[in-house]
């Protein structure tokens, strides 16, 4: 008599949802598509570098040149100055992105990353103001944003206080601090050296945009190529199951928010070079747009899904909007309306390319 | 108007129904007759729950109709269909958690006077439908501190309350004790006795052979045949649902039983474990049998370490030992299938790849970097060995039917190479042919050293599969058979 085991009848894997090729092309590749689509306008509707009448686009496109009696006559968005300008503001908010990522990942959020900038770019520049030395000022600021990450990864996971509270308490006690800590005033007096991080090059490339290639690669090899990564991605899809797997659910979800930490201070060090100062209000508001590019960038609000490269595209997306409507004159007023229009299309759009899952 | 009392309530013709890349239904037909319970089986993407789905305006056939009381009728969405009287009682229950049950049976419809709720009526109305039922049902209570049981009762009297003709219960006895599934079975009978249509889509044959008036079986989308339930038998249904005559359910081999690898000695936990002792000895099959809430999935969970114990002494081959959490036991040589592959198995995110290794990345790494390649090779094996169906390794496990995903749950054990295997409720929800593969597999792995701790609320599997069963009630062992001495009667006499 037959017994049951070998031959069973075909049990079909159930095939997911119906998702056509052109939901998933936009699932994939909405934001990139947004993230072109605002540089070509900016490029053509943007400034030029002659007067536009004397450069008139239909005639420089079928001449195949740029060259117009002798004049560069080219857009001001696409030029090379602009663009490496453009990369070079974004690197800064890109790098705090990068970290926050880590943290969403997990199911969690960090608002404390803007006040952990604005808390460590001042130290940094009272160390420089002091004459600490190169070595503690780069240090330091380090020290004390990896230090509250894991004030608020203890918080998480040994008080069970939700991340949004915890580092909502950040949020505001580092505001706080930062202001008594200066008095409300801008801290000068930065050396040279120090000044290189935000001003420098490694060739022809600003050291900012090279430090945010470095933590780009650094956090992609993290995500995809170790144990840690892999944890944190299970952890946001399935925390009691990764658990029960033996992830250490505890240590990974406290060591994201210190690397959520460090980053934002790494972003401080940039930025406090780049300004020469400290200032008391600078990194105000980032951990908003630190959460719009990744957000933008795909990555899931509950958890589990999300690439660095979509965060680098969200980063770049927020920095081109900024920097396009800079440079056509639209009045700072207008510029947040714009951008969150921006920001809830981009993430519409998402979700229509997602389709409606089941 | 009058109708004929021998056409029936509901009558589908050729229902069709494809999703990209399958037809989940071809050309069904199906008739519902006013006070009758026909059972709808078949195996897990046959297209019963597709069919059901159609006829409760959830999904919308490409081609067929729909008569109900001879009208055609074309149910546009879930809402529409309850208007007509065709309520479906999904396996997940819908209702408010933090409402009370006359509210939740009233959600949106409670009665009113002078726009306020009209809360003595409303519970006078909520008593009344729970007397059509013949339960005693606390209409005040709040719906989140009743059992699965209740909730479900709730459901129904929602149902009801709405009027419905046709009820469609999907596997409604899943999360159900014996005794709740008694209760549901005499609700039921009621029902039929109001002249309400039940269509029963479940898995276990048994219930079937107690309530349904009529079987029809799906196969791969197709229609198998109608039966009076009088002419079906249960290897002729399950020949039906899987194309051929099943002979041996469970294929238990005859081991040699050597020492003891895990001891238990008076595990306690305040209030749900008292006092647990038992060995499990090297290739065993130790069944856990024991009604819902006896403890049993909370003791190994304490024994896995994801639960916390009071007191008690663990020994894993000979040598007392501390688990404190997951990493501890699996490193102490355990895996623990859970009950819930959903909440508890699987990362339903991520892919197939992904799933079978969580357990032992250690394995698959070195300095905390992954090698990839040596993680495709370990998943790419335990994929041929488990015989799981999956277009790729990169597949989402989130697309994979119910018995590969619990193939994908126990390949992600297999990986971490266990001594000893805690199987909590493992073919749950699976299929006839998949939980012949699980059981197979459960049989290969004690031969081949494996000692499996098995928890199952099915007598069939327990007494089918294991080598020796132990009994739980209420935080307590309260029986020990061998395979020999054991039987459904003297389990239960236990267990109840």
């Amino acid at each position: 008599m037959s017994v049951v085991a070998e031959p069973v009848g075909e049990v079909r894997a159930r095939p997911a949802v119906s998702r056509g090729l052109g939901n998933r092309f936009l699932q994939r590749y909405g934001t990139l598509l947004i993230l072109l689509a605002l540089c070509l306008v900016f490029t053509i509707i943007g400034p030029w570098r002659t007067a536009r009448e004397a450069c008139n686009l239909w005639e420089q496109v079928t001449a195949f040149t740029l060259v117009k009696n002798g004049q560069v006559c080219g857009p001001v968005f696409a030029s090379q100055v602009n663009i490496l300008n453009l990369v070079r503001q974004v690197s800064v908010i890109g790098i705090v992105a990068l970290g926050e990522m880590l943290v969403i990942l997990t199911g969690g959020i960090d608002l404390g990353v803007g006040s952990i900038v604005g808390f460590t770019g001042v130290v940094a520049a009272a160390l420089q103001r002091d004459n600490a030395g190169l070595l503690p000022t780069l240090l330091v600021p380090l020290l004390l944003g990896g230090t509250t990450g894991l004030v608020v990864g203890i918080l998480v996971t040994k008080g069970n206080i939700p991340s949004f509270v915890a580092t909502l308490g950040v949020l505001a006690g580092l505001q706080g601090a930062t202001l008594v800590f200066t008095n409300a005033q801008p801290i000068t007096g930065l050396k040279e050296d120090f000044r290189t991080i935000g001003t420098g090059y490694l060739g022809a490339i600003p050291l900012p945009i090279v430090i945010y290639a470095a933590a780009i690669l650094a956090t992609g090899l993290l995500l995809g190529r170790t144990t840690f990564g892999r944890g944190i991605y299970a952890i946001g899809g399935n925390e009691s199951a990764a658990r029960l797997s033996g992830i250490r659910v505890d240590l990974f979800k406290t060591l994201v928010f210190v690397i959520s930490g460090l980053g934002a201070a790494l972003g401080a060090l940039i930025l406090t070079a780049r300004l020469n100062s400290g200032q008391p209000n600078s990194g105000q508001g980032y951990e908003l747009d630190a959460i719009a590019s990744v957000v933008i960038g795909g990555t899931s609000l509950s958890g589990g899904r999300g690439t660095v490269l979509g965060t680098l595209a969200g980063a770049l997306l927020i920095g081109v909007l900024s920097n396009g409507l800079v440079l056509m004159n639209v009045s700072p007023y207008y510029q947040p309306i714009i951008k969150g229009a921006i920001i809830v299309g981009a993430v519409l759009l998402d979700q229509v390319g997602r389709g409606r899952r089941t | 108007m009058h109708t004929d009392a021998r056409r029936p309530l509901v009558e589908m013709r050729g229902m069709s129904k494809a999703f990209p890349g399958v037809q989940a239904l071809q050309s069904v037909d199906l008739d519902l007759h006013a006070g009758e319970v026909h059972a709808v089986v078949g195996e897990n993407g046959a297209g019963k729950s597709t069919l059901m789905k159609i006829l409760a305006g959830v999904n919308h056939a490409d081609a067929g109709s729909v008569r109900l009381q001879s009208r055609p009728i074309q149910n546009a969405n879930p809402r529409q269909a309850l208007e007509r009287g065709v309520t479906m009682i999904h396996q997940e229950l819908n209702l408010a958690p933090n409402l009370s049950v006359a509210e939740n049976v009233f959600l949106g419809r409670a009665p009113t006077r002078g726009g306020l709720i009209d809360w003595s009526r409303l519970y006078a109305d909520a008593e009344a439908l729970a007397a059509r039922l013949g339960i005693e049902l606390d209409v005040r209570a709040r719906v989140e501190d009743l059992s699965v049981a209740r909730q479900q009762t709730v459901e129904i009297a929602k149902a009801l309350s709405l009027d419905a003709r046709v009820i469609i219960m999907d596997e409604p006895t899943s999360a159900l004790t014996e005794r709740e599934t008694e209760a549901l079975f005499d609700i039921i009978a009621r029902l039929k006795g109001q002249g309400v249509a039940i269509a029963y889509i479940s898995h276990r044959l048994d219930e079937i052979f107690r309530v349904a008036d009529r079987v029809t079986v799906l196969r791969d989308g197709r229609l198998v045949g109608t039966l009076p339930i009088g002419e079906a038998t249960p290897p002729r249904l399950i020949g039906m649902m899987v194309g051929r005559e099943l002979t041996t359910l469970f294929p238990k081999e005859a081991v040699e039983i050597g020492q003891p690898v895990l001891e238990v000695r008076h595990l306690r936990r305040t209030g749900v474990l008292d006092d647990i002792s038992f060995v499990l000895r090297h290739r065993e099959i130790l069944g856990l049998a024991g009604l819902v809430g006896a403890g049993r999935t909370e003791l190994v969970r304490g024994l896995f370490g994801a639960d916390p114990l009071n007191a008690g002494e663990i020994l894993i081959q000979g040598r007392p030992v501390h688990i404190r959490s997951p990493r501890d036991a699996i490193s102490l040589g355990l895996g623990f299938v859970t009950e819930d592959r959903k909440l508890q198995g699987l990362v339903l995110g991520m892919t197939v790849r992904e799933n079978e290794t969580l357990a032992s990345l250690a394995q698959i790494s070195r300095a905390g970097l992954l090698d990839t390649n040596r993680e495709t090779t370990l998943a790419a094996r335990l994929v041929e060995q488990l015989g799981v169906r999956t277009p790729s390794l990169e597949q989402e496990v989130a697309n994979l039917s119910g018995g590969n995903q619990q193939k994908v749950v126990i390949a992600k054990w297999l990986a971490t190479q266990p001594r000893i295997l805690i199987l909590d409720e493992p073919t749950r929800g699976i299929d006839v042919g998949a939980k012949a593969e699980v059981h197979a597999l459960m049989s290969r792995l004690a031969h081949d050293g494996v000692s499996i701790l098995m928890i199952s609320s099915e007598l069939p599997e327990i007494l089918g599969m294991s080598d020796r069963i132990l009994v739980m009630r209420q935080g307590r062992v309260t029986g020990e058979f061998t395979r020999e001495q054991a039987s459904q009667e003297a389990i239960m006499a236990c267990a109840a």
